[in-house]
């Protein structure tokens, strides 16, 4: 069942761009729809929270 | 020191909103101090308070709007209080931002989403990719040093769910025409491409354009897809996604070396293929002359993209392959200009692909190159910063890309290195590609062309030429006006090839001895 | 049950309370009476413990004005003699069931207003706001302030509100927030709604013109009347919240002018502190960002419940703090959102569309985002002796979250 990946061949894209700007923008200048996270690292990168809430959250 | 005071009756303003008029006034050079308030008893004895008084002042009613200002001429005084109707108005602020955090924040937004493009560090893109896959998108990663446990875990998870995990470490794909991260604008046709290597698809997709022809999807796989750790996963995807496509004709894979396991394993897959597919696996060595049914392959990637157009039209194309006699003779003319101590060929390239293919081609033809990133271990650099011999450079390596952006966005490096390079007087040969297309950079030769003329020019001084080699891989719908490009090089005296593979070519002949 | 199903289960808890509150006003009384456990000279402070010598310049002078205020000394000189010889009793409001803005100082002829929080029987209470004292100015004109307080206007509407039984404060809160209120800095509706109700209660409750009347001038001419009465209830309705096993909710923020500190439900009456942040601000003519103490005062409690900065989408009088414009003020309440727990079923903002004010700040979600609560807020001077000169906004130190996320560990998943 080939289906998935078809969608991503025959449907127009929609893309969700995860980090720097400059790939999303270039898609939207090619007219494809772009939703843009404006993402940081979980608990800006800090390794020690990272660690306490992988158990707690 | 000068005053001046506007009271403007009944008009009443909020006292916050005012508050950010009077920041905005008391910025103005040469303002000393401002007030902008409303005329309430409080506020009238602030405004004593600052030593601003008098009539004006003391009949003032509290839904009166008083605005004071003490600057240190009176042309000031004046030029703040005639632009107070501008200063009351609100100030709009930046476009707003998404206000989305997460990627799940993005998927609640866009339920209807079918591809999600990653750029955030390694480190952290296994949880979102995971998250995206379990939601039913395909994966663009172009984010490197994902750790190869976890790419692979997301790409047996993609397999499960028939989508694909293009990268990590992924520069270019184009699907349906559209181009995603590094890539050019090609015509959409019949042909497809599936390939490791970024810039490989790139200057695929341009020579298949160039002959007339079009791309109906450029498929990358991320770097380590063919390793044998990863086995392919995302290569087999793409092959069988491609192969019940309906606007795909021929199918091309351009990669550099495959792990052994993985290339007998496609091997046999592709022997029951059903659509034409060339291959060209750079730096493979096995003799792998013949065609096999609908596999052909190529040893060139100017070789792929012409027996793509062969498999799509049926017939041998009568393109020339190899360089043309007044080529070859312009080698001849060119030698003649080297000073005695000028031997050795210097690669600097941004384009990784283009680096091992130089080395395969000069290796066939009996020549020792050293890199950073060799295709012979035995020719590897001790340094990365020093070259030795005869030596070509994948400048988008991490040894000198740490910190910086791609050299296909900034020159940096390049330049430096063409700069020392150009110090030698044992370099003959400077070879170097220049790559257009959406997301590279703005003028990409111009940002060479000076270290490239200072260059020759120190050559002359020492009584011989260097002769720089230059490909540009793009079309003439780029946005970095591929005429504009290869005259600019043209003029600084650069010869220039339409695609690496002849550059190399080129250079091969000059380095050949006799 | 692993530790995620404890916090969660806790968790759930902590927010059932929180949005059971309902709080009533029964009293405005001497603290003395209402705030037991503090005897001879006392007064009580915003923020976390703190001792007299690193109070900031603006604490020092309210409490300055408290000590003269109470009659237990005439001159500053004097004053500062009592405190450095450790006469006069100083301690969190927060320990003894107060809230306070700014300073936030409570002696024993303090009146203050007295809230119940009728789903759970337990009461809090918080001293008067005005524009003086409190912000570390001890002159005769701010202490005169005080006085009429006590002497007329609070035991004029002592009278008033117990001839009429108390008065409801969900239905003011509830149409405030719909009326561009946020409950910190902008109470112009609620301070208008509670005047009415008020003044209504003053004339059924006959107290003579001479009382009546300044007292009526008072309330309508204060427009942040209400913030005491809405730090009140915001303490009542998070008290309860307190002390549930494994919950990971902020039960209180408060800061001194020197530290910023956090209450955890599960966490118990243990302070989280971190430096007292700046706060980014427009200013009163006359003062500029050099002249400002650092952020000060209980009155994050509104915060701390779903109220103030939280709804600063819906407020858009005052979103023009530091240049903000609608759009960002919206985000800004849309990102508190994804540090809480669920919606507040009354309390709604209609420029949300009108969802539910979030309830709840999880120390877990603070930390995992870096969304740190936001807090807009009054600005007093570094030293003492001046009244307000300024407001802005600034986000809770998230050293405070990482801090009690840490001690949660340790406490529950060693």
């Amino acid at each position: 069942m080939q289906e998935e990946v078809h969608r991503v061949f025959q449907d127009p894209l929609v893309v969700i761009s995860v980090g720097v700007r400059t790939f999303a923008e270039s898609l939207e200048h090619q007219g494809v729809e772009v939703i843009q996270v404006d993402w940081i690292p979980p608990a800006a990168g800090d390794q020690a929270m990272i660690d306490l809430l992988q158990d707690l959250l | 020191m000068a005053t001046g005071i506007v009271v403007r009756k009944n008009q009443y303003y909020d006292s916050v909103f005012l508050m950010g008029v009077n920041k905005r006034l008391s910025q103005m050079r040469g303002v000393t101090q401002t007030a902008v308030l409303m005329g309430t008893e409080k506020n009238k004895q602030l405004l004593v308070d600052i030593g601003i008084r008098g009539d004006q002042v003391a009949t003032v009613q509290a839904s009166d709007l008083i605005v004071a200002v003490i600057a240190e001429t009176k042309q000031v005084v004046d030029e703040v209080l005639g632009n107070l109707d501008q200063a009351l108005l609100a100030v709009e602020g930046d476009a707003p931002r998404s206000g989305l955090r997460t990627f799940e924040d993005a998927l609640a937004a866009a339920p209807s989403a079918n591809l999600a493009l990653f750029t955030i560090p390694g480190e952290y893109v296994y949880r979102e990719a995971r998250t995206a896959l379990e939601a039913g998108l395909n994966v663009f990663i172009f984010s490197s040093n994902v750790p190869v446990e976890e790419e692979l875990k997301l790409k047996e998870l993609a397999s499960e769910r028939h989508l694909l995990v293009m990268g990590p470490d992924c520069g270019t794909s184009i699907l349906g025409g559209v181009g995603i991260g590094f890539a050019n604008a090609v015509r959409q046709g019949r042909i497809a491409a599936i390939g490791p290597s970024g810039t490989g698809l790139q200057e695929f997709t341009t020579l298949v354009h160039h002959a007339g022809y079009g791309i109906s999807h450029a498929l990358g796989t991320g770097s380590h897809d063919l390793s044998d750790r990863i086995g392919g996963i995302t290569t087999y995807a793409a092959l069988e996604a491609l192969e019940q496509d309906p606007q795909t004709d021929v199918v091309a894979i351009i990669a550099k070396p495959p792990g052994a396991n993985t290339l007998r394993g496609l091997g046999e897959r592709l022997s029951t293929y059903s659509k034409p597919v060339v291959t060209c696996f750079l730096g493979v060595r096995s003799a792998e002359a013949a065609s096999h049914g609908t596999r052909r392959v190529a040893r060139t990637i100017d070789d792929a993209a012409r027996l793509a157009v062969e498999c799509f039209m049926g017939a041998e194309s009568d393109a020339p392959t190899g360089l043309s006699d007044q080529e070859l003779q312009h080698v001849a003319d060119v030698r003649q200009r080297w000073s005695a101590a000028q031997k050795y060929l210097r690669g600097v390239f941004a384009g990784g692909t283009f680096c091992y293919q130089a080395q395969q081609i000069m290796q066939e033809r009996g020549l020792r190159i050293h890199s950073n990133v060799p295709l012979d271990l035995g020719l590897g650099l001790e340094n990365p910063n020093t070259s030795v011999g005869h030596t070509v450079l994948d400048m988008g390596d991490d040894a000198y890309t740490l910190g910086r952006p791609h050299p296909m966005i900034d020159p940096t490096m390049r330049k430096q290195r063409i700069t020392l390079e150009g110090q030698d007087p044992e370099v003959a040969v400077l070879l170097v590609d220049f790559i257009l297309g959406q997301n590279a950079s703005g003028d990409p030769v111009g940002d060479l062309v000076d270290p490239i003329q200072r260059a020759r020019e120190t050559a002359q001084a020492r009584d011989g030429e260097l002769t720089v080699v230059a490909s540009i891989c793009g079309t003439e719908a780029d946005y970095q006006d591929l005429s504009l490009q290869r005259r600019l090089l043209e003029d600084a005296g650069v010869i220039v090839f339409p695609s690496s593979t002849r550059a190399a070519l080129f250079c091969a002949q000059l380095l050949e001895p006799g | 049950m692993d530790i995620k199903q404890r916090i969660q289960a806790a968790n759930e808890e902590a927010v059932r309370r929180l949005t059971l509150g309902d709080p009533l006003l029964v009293d405005i009384a001497p603290a003395a009476d209402v705030m037991p456990g503090m005897q001879g000279k006392w007064i009580t402070h915003s923020g976390p413990p703190i001792e007299w010598e690193r109070m900031c310049g603006a604490q020092q002078g309210a409490i300055i004005g408290q000590v003269m205020y109470e009659g237990w000394a005439d001159r500053p000189e004097e004053v500062r003699a009592l405190l450095d010889a450790g006469e006069i009793r100083l301690e969190p409001n927060h320990h003894h069931g107060a809230v306070g803005p700014m300073a936030g100082t409570i002696s024993p002829s303090s009146p203050v207003w007295v809230v119940e929080n009728r789903a759970f029987g337990n009461r809090a209470v918080c001293r008067q706001v005005e524009g003086r004292q409190q912000f570390g100015e001890f002159s005769e004109g701010a202490l005169e302030g005080l006085r009429l307080w006590r002497d007329v206007w609070a035991p004029t509407l002592r009278e008033a509100l117990r001839r009429r039984g108390g008065l409801e404060l969900s239905p003011i809160i509830v149409q405030a927030l719909q009326m561009g209120d946020e409950l910190h800095n902008r109470h112009s509706a609620s301070s208008s709604l509670f005047a009415n109700a008020m003044a209504v209660a003053i004339c059924e409750a006959a107290i003579p013109t001479e009382r009546a009347l300044p007292t009526l001038r008072y309330l309508v001419g204060h427009n942040l009347l209400f913030l005491g009465l809405a730090m009140a209830c915001g303490k009542a309705i998070a008290d309860p919240a307190a002390n549930i096993e494994a919950s990971t909710i902020v039960t209180a923020m408060a800061r001194n002018g020197i530290e910023f500190g956090i209450r955890v439900s599960g966490l118990g009456d243990e302070w989280f502190t971190a430096p007292a942040p700046a706060v980014d601000g427009l200013y009163l003519p006359g003062y500029a960002a050099a002249d400002a103490g650092l952020d000060m005062g209980d009155s994050a409690i509104t915060e701390t419940v779903g109220w103030g900065a939280f709804t600063l989408g819906g407020a858009p009088g005052i979103l023009t703090l530091v240049g903000g414009t609608p759009d960002e003020a919206l985000t800004h309440s849309r990102d508190m959102r994804k540090i809480t727990t669920a919606q507040h079923p009354i309390y709604r903002m209609p420029a949300l569309a009108f969802a539910g004010t979030s309830v709840g700040i999880d120390i877990r979600k603070v930390v995992q985002t870096n969304i740190a609560p936001i807090i807009d807020t009054a600005i007093a001077h570094k030293d003492p002796g001046y009244p307000i000169i300024g407001a802005g906004l600034l986000r809770a130190p998230m050293e405070c979250f990482k801090q009690a996320l840490i001690a949660f560990g340790h406490r529950y998943n060693a």
